[in-house]
């Protein structure tokens, strides 16, 4: 068993979304955390204070490790947030926001 | 594991007042265990915003002790240990707060309790509407005026009482409830019973937050400590844009209230780690931890008020607590007249974390026999029953 593979799901068509630029493929239903790890990457946002990698840490909304911008918003939790066709996903640094 | 220990005194409580009653009793030279039925900071603590305030206060008893902390917090903050200075363990930020009035009557009422204060030892700059914006420039437009209090400051509340806690070199033992206070036949303490074990100690500090009163029971006392639920809103991290803790001068109205129904004012303030706090409700429903949209709202809008900026930025979650509550608003600080040996040290209110450094050093003198600092008789335990009697 391995998380990457379908559990006998049958999604509908993948479609493409964008994380920095670089297209990846995403299937209907996944959230952002999933499409990234999907695609090989595990971290999408470095701290605030000493800009260390963050990815998924609890998976279930609680923790606000997975944060990233989408669509221009910062600070969205990965792991919550399905993933739509067209997003464009960037990995976010510190608050996201510029000062 | 069933054990038996010995020492000076147990502390209920591993949150910021038992950690701060352990650290100095400790530097007094006791031994000190520190017991909790849950975590560190896991009850009354962990729900609080970390405000060290003068500026919520009347002068009196409470502020004198608000004073003491304060001075305290800041001596503690430029302590060097293993790591790095306390201060930045805990996230200290003597950053200061701003206190503003919507209205001229509004702002009659804060100048004058403005003024009281200055002579208690407070400082407080009186700051015009105009001059409003240089110290917040995202303040809301056509405020009447505001006081600035440099005194105000924060810590990171759970930081603070772990870091304090390892500090203190105390013994800690969570995930303990204790399950009676024991007694001699002279009816003095002589320890505690958990579930894993007797501890004998001939003092007990009580430093149970909110659940206090439960904790007193256990020692054939009442101690009227009762829940005043707070929500707290947190927005997702942003870049300083709130620099001072700025809230509405209705709030020290509210502190001061005996009205049960809700409450809120407007407290807004950025933390070092990056999301805006904003507070804070008031409502007394007992333990009932369930969320309240109504609430919540009530927060947003008044912030939204004070920081139109912040109608643009996400709240990502909220939090609750129960403030421990007495009904004259002051904690119960010190030895318990009716059970020798039975200290207590809760029912701070929403000021615990603020006032835990004067209630730690007052109620270590008290236990090392000396005369407390400051005058503890406003915050005898056993005032209540006077008055029923």
């Amino acid at each position: 068993m391995n998380p990457l593979e379908l559990a006998r799901a049958q999604p509908g068509p993948a479609f493409t979304v964008t994380l920095d630029g670089r297209e990846i493929e995403a299937l209907p239903g996944q959230t952002i955390a999933a499409a990234l790890w999907a695609a090989g990457v595990t971290s999408w946002r470095t701290t605030r204070g000493e800009g260390r990698p963050r990815g998924v840490f609890c998976g279930i909304g609680v923790c606000f490790d997975c944060l990233v911008t989408v669509n221009d918003r910062p600070n969205q939790r990965a792991c919550l947030l399905p993933v739509q066709p067209g997003d464009a996903i960037r990995t976010q640094e510190g608050t996201g926001h510029e000062d | 594991m069933n054990t038996r220990l010995t020492c000076d005194v147990v502390v209920i409580g591993a949150g910021m007042t038992g950690a701060a009653c352990a650290l100095y009793a400790a530097r007094a030279g006791l031994d000190v265990t520190v017991v909790d039925r849950g975590p560190v900071a896991g009850g009354t603590t962990g729900a609080g915003e970390g405000n060290l305030l003068v500026s919520d206060k009347e002068p009196g008893a409470e502020l004198e002790l608000a004073l003491l902390s304060n001075r305290l917090w800041a001596e503690l903050a430029e302590e060097t240990g293993e790591r790095a200075e306390t201060g930045r363990m805990i996230e200290y930020e003597a950053k200061g707060g701003l206190v503003v009035a919507s209205s001229e009557q509004g702002l009659a009422a804060l100048t004058d309790l403005a003024a009281g204060q200055r002579l208690a030892g407070v400082v407080a700059e009186q700051v015009p509407a105009d001059r409003l914006r240089d110290l917040e420039p995202h303040l809301a437009p056509g405020l009447a005026g505001g006081v600035y209090y440099p005194q105000d400051s924060q810590v990171m509340p759970a930081l603070a009482a772990a870091h304090l806690l390892r500090v203190s070199g105390a013994r800690l033992l969570t995930g303990r409830t204790v399950t009676e206070v024991l007694r001699t036949a002279d009816g003095s303490v002589r320890g505690i019973r958990t579930g894993h074990g007797d501890i004998h100690a001939p003092a007990v500090v009580n430093a149970a937050g909110t659940w206090g009163g439960e904790v007193a029971a256990l020692a054939g006392v009442s101690l009227p400590v009762l829940p005043r639920r707070g929500f707290v809103l947190v927005t997702e991290p942003l870049p300083r844009r709130v620099r001072h803790k700025v809230y509405s001068a209705d709030y020290v109205a509210d502190v001061a209230s005996d009205s049960a129904s809700l409450q809120t004012s407007p407290v807004v303030e950025g933390t070092a780690a990056g999301p805006i706090l904003i507070g804070a409700s008031r409502e007394r429903v007992g333990f009932d931890r369930s969320f309240s949209l109504p609430v919540v709202r009530a927060l947003a809008e008044g912030a939204v008020r004070l920081f139109p900026f912040l109608s643009e930025v996400r709240a990502l979650r909220t939090y609750a607590g129960f403030r421990p509550y007495m009904p004259d608003h002051l904690p119960a600080i010190g030895p318990d007249p009716r059970v020798p040996g039975l200290f207590h040290a809760c029912g701070h209110e929403g000021a615990g974390i603020g006032l835990a450094t004067g209630t730690g050093h007052l109620i270590a003198q008290a236990l090392g026999g000396k005369a407390p600092e400051t005058d503890l008789a406003p915050f005898r335990p056993d005032r209540f029953e006077e008055e029923a009697a």
